[in-house]
């Protein structure tokens, strides 16, 4: 029996080893995704998390902007923002108590609150849809009503509803186009594969802006190309707002206070990048995106123009119009499966200008510009591959 | 008492010693055909490029072979090129040094989960092999766990993850995109070291037992180096399965500085840069490859147990 004892030492050392392993990672794993210092040590700071829809890019520049120039501090908050994967629901964040606010377009979210999420809209960033379908011009698909016996492209998962309200606004139903799931990249659309793809107007527009045109030599040129947009015609629901904790809001005094703080440095952010979209760019590019300098700044541009001048009252500010069509639109419209959205209409807590009302009103005191009325968009010259 | 050295050369477990050496000219030789076998796949590839159809070849409306255009097909020399070259504009990083930092962090997750996972799978083996009750009340927990999607628990363990803060210590994510790694790792481990430890033949078991011979000596001298044939496949596949599972965790829950990140970030630039986004596929291959040679350097060292390696 005298062998068993030496089992012992080699199983204490294989777990020491482990343990060891971890701990050497532990340090050395530059997995943080936030930038905003450790929560531990916030010298009086109130520790506030964001979760994102994606990865870092232009998409949040005010975010990044607000953070690096230390709007958050200034309000008393140390702000971790988290990225999201493709699996990643920000909203179901802020209720397993991750997250205490998220970034989200409207239709996704409603159907959360449907299931039972006790979220609110406290404010709404972006005020247009940067949803579009494009087509190359030989296509002749000018109108939503064009789509008819087209390959028609979509990314799914929430992002087809506005092509589907307007197809059915144009009396065009799912069987007269085929359907078919997008990828990342604009390959497909570019291949021929797909007549009319999905663009986000600061994304893959401008990566199709961005690729030689085997035709002619050089870039495609936005004269090459269709857009369906859908703030023409009149089906587009609301992107990118701040969602917070609806419960907390109700009961917890300093969580609300700590809204109205986050609101107002956040769109202290966006201003910052209204009027300085080159360095918004580089701060983002700084937070660790790899995207090319020419598409991270025709990004910050782009939605620069989402959400500039501002025709709401103020950046933030949900209209109740765009609001209501939204909602009509979720209840409204059917997916390939005969589903919509919701089926009824969301509760009151779904959204509220009570915080970011507060918070322009304190902006406006300072002075601060929130409509940007002369805002006027830069002009940007996308390069090959975006760089 | 007759030795136990005695014994286990009776029971002719001891690695053969007549196996000869491998000779020098032989290894060089599996090493140029390795690298013929690559320079192979790069000729295929532009031949196809340069005869194949230039929409590709569709059979019955379904494309079976791929587009040759340089969108879907970039060259090899211009993926090669592509790696000499920044990573964006304002960067003055060269991409090959980006994908191998990637590769390098990505493996680092995965080790840790492999390690996770082996000891995991490991002491499940032992916990079945010792009592039967727990094989049967275990293994089909095993079985099922793997039934359950990636991409189902991977938000969930980042969440809970995110909520486990013991002292100074505090949960990260890569620690999340490690656990699923490790999730996906201990399950052949597990398997392949329950065949093994029960691999032995009864008349050798019956030998020990008739010596009186305790079960941890019986695993230690009889069982542990019996189960090896059948533990070195699995620690292969648990490699393996600890890349992808990483690859696709760090995609699934946003983890930034790996491959798996790295590939969705560069397929952004898919159409504009083709030959960018092939750029962590190749280092999603190297890391495969430098895992498989880490578990192939484990087996060097377990080469006395090697007799002939069964599947587990």
């Amino acid at each position: 029996m005298r062998h068993s004892i030496r089992v012992l030492p080699g199983i204490a050392a294989a777990g020491t080893i482990t343990a060891l392993v971890l701990a050497g990672c532990a340090s050395g794993g530059g997995g943080g995704t936030g930038s905003g210092g450790g929560a531990g040590d916030s010298g009086g700071l109130t520790p506030v998390t964001l979760q994102l829809q994606w990865v870092a890019q232009a998409q949040f520049a005010g975010y990044y902007a607000a953070l690096d120039q230390g709007y958050y501090e200034e309000e008393g908050l140390d702000v971790t923002i988290n990225e999201s994967g493709t699996d990643t629901v920000p909203i179901d964040e802020i209720a397993a108590g991750a997250a205490d606010y998220a970034i989200s377009w409207v239709p996704k979210v409603l159907g959360s609150i449907e299931q039972g999420t006790n979220v609110t809209n406290v404010a709404q960033i972006f005020e247009r849809s940067a949803t579009t379908q494009i087509s190359f011009k030989d296509a002749g698909i000018e109108g939503p009503e064009d789509l008819a016996g087209h390959t028609v492209g979509s990314w799914g998962f929430g992002n087809e509803w506005e092509l589907f309200a307007g197809m059915q606004q144009a009396g065009v139903g799912l069987d007269d186009i085929t359907l078919v799931q997008q990828q990342f990249d604009m390959n497909a659309f570019l291949a021929g594969d797909i007549d009319a793809a999905q663009a986000m107007t600061y994304n893959e527009y401008a990566q199709v802006l961005e690729t030689v045109n085997p035709a002619t030599g050089e870039l495609y040129q936005p004269e090459d190309l269709n857009v369906i947009d859908w703030n023409e015609v009149g089906t587009a629901m609301l992107q990118d707002a701040i969602w917070a904790d609806a419960e907390r809001l109700a009961d917890d005094e300093e969580y609300a206070e700590t809204t109205v703080a986050f609101i107002k440095a956040s769109i202290k952010g966006w201003i910052y990048a209204r009027d300085n979209p080159e360095e918004a760019a580089e701060i983002v590019t700084a937070a660790g995106s790899t995207l090319g300098t020419s598409h991270q700044l025709w990004m910050t541009n782009e939605v620069n123009k989402l959400i500039w001048p501002s025709a709401s009252g103020g950046i933030g500010m949900i209209d109740e119009e765009a609001w209501n069509r939204t909602v009509e639109i979720a209840k409204g419209t059917e997916n390939e499966t005969g589903a919509t959205i919701i089926t009824a209409d969301p509760p009151e807590t779904a959204y509220t200008n009570e915080y970011v009302e507060q918070a322009l009103a304190d902006l406006e005191d300072e002075g601060a510009d929130i409509v940007g009325q002369s805002f006027t968009p830069i002009e940007v010259v996308l390069n090959e591959g975006g760089n | 008492m007759p030795s136990l050295d005695g014994l286990v050369s009776a029971a002719g477990l001891v690695g053969s010693r007549l196996r000869t050496r491998t000779p020098s000219a032989f290894r060089w030789r599996r090493a140029t055909l390795g690298a013929l076998g690559l320079l192979l796949l790069a000729v295929v590839w532009e031949l196809y490029k340069a005869l194949g159809p230039e929409d590709g070849v569709v059979v019955g409306g379904l494309t079976v072979l791929p587009r040759t255009t340089d969108l879907a097909m970039p060259h090899v020399w211009d993926v090669l090129a592509r790696l000499g070259q920044p990573v964006n504009s304002t960067q003055d990083t060269l991409v090959w040094q980006a994908v191998l930092g990637a590769a390098v962090f990505s493996l680092g997750v995965a080790g840790v989960g492999w390690l996770v996972g082996v000891v995991v799978g490991l002491a499940l083996a032992l916990l079945m092999q010792r009592f039967r009750t727990a094989e049967s009340a275990v293994l089909p927990w095993v079985i099922l766990s793997q039934t359950v999607p990636l991409i189902a628990i991977a938000p969930l363990v980042r969440r809970w993850g995110s909520q486990i803060e013991i002292g100074a210590f505090q949960w990260e994510n890569w620690m999340s995109v490690a656990v699923i790694a490790s999730y996906l790792a201990f399950f052949p481990v597990a398997v392949g070291a329950l065949r093994g430890l029960g691999s032995p033949d009864a008349i050798h078991t019956d030998l020990f037992r008739s010596y009186a011979v305790g079960w941890w000596t019986t695993l230690w001298r009889l069982r542990l180096p019996a189960s090896v044939p059948y533990l070195l496949p699995a620690l292969r596949l648990a490699a393996a399965n600890a890349v992808i599972g990483a690859v696709v965790a760090e995609v699934s829950i946003g983890l930034r500085g790996g491959i798996g990140r790295m590939i969705i970030e560069y397929a952004q630039s898919g159409s504009g840069d083709p030959a960018k986004t092939w750029a962590p596929i190749l280092g999603a291959v190297l890391l495969g490859l430098l895992a498989a040679g880490v578990v192939a350097l484990l087996g060097l060292l377990l080469g006395r147990f090697r007799r002939g390696e069964v599947s587990a």
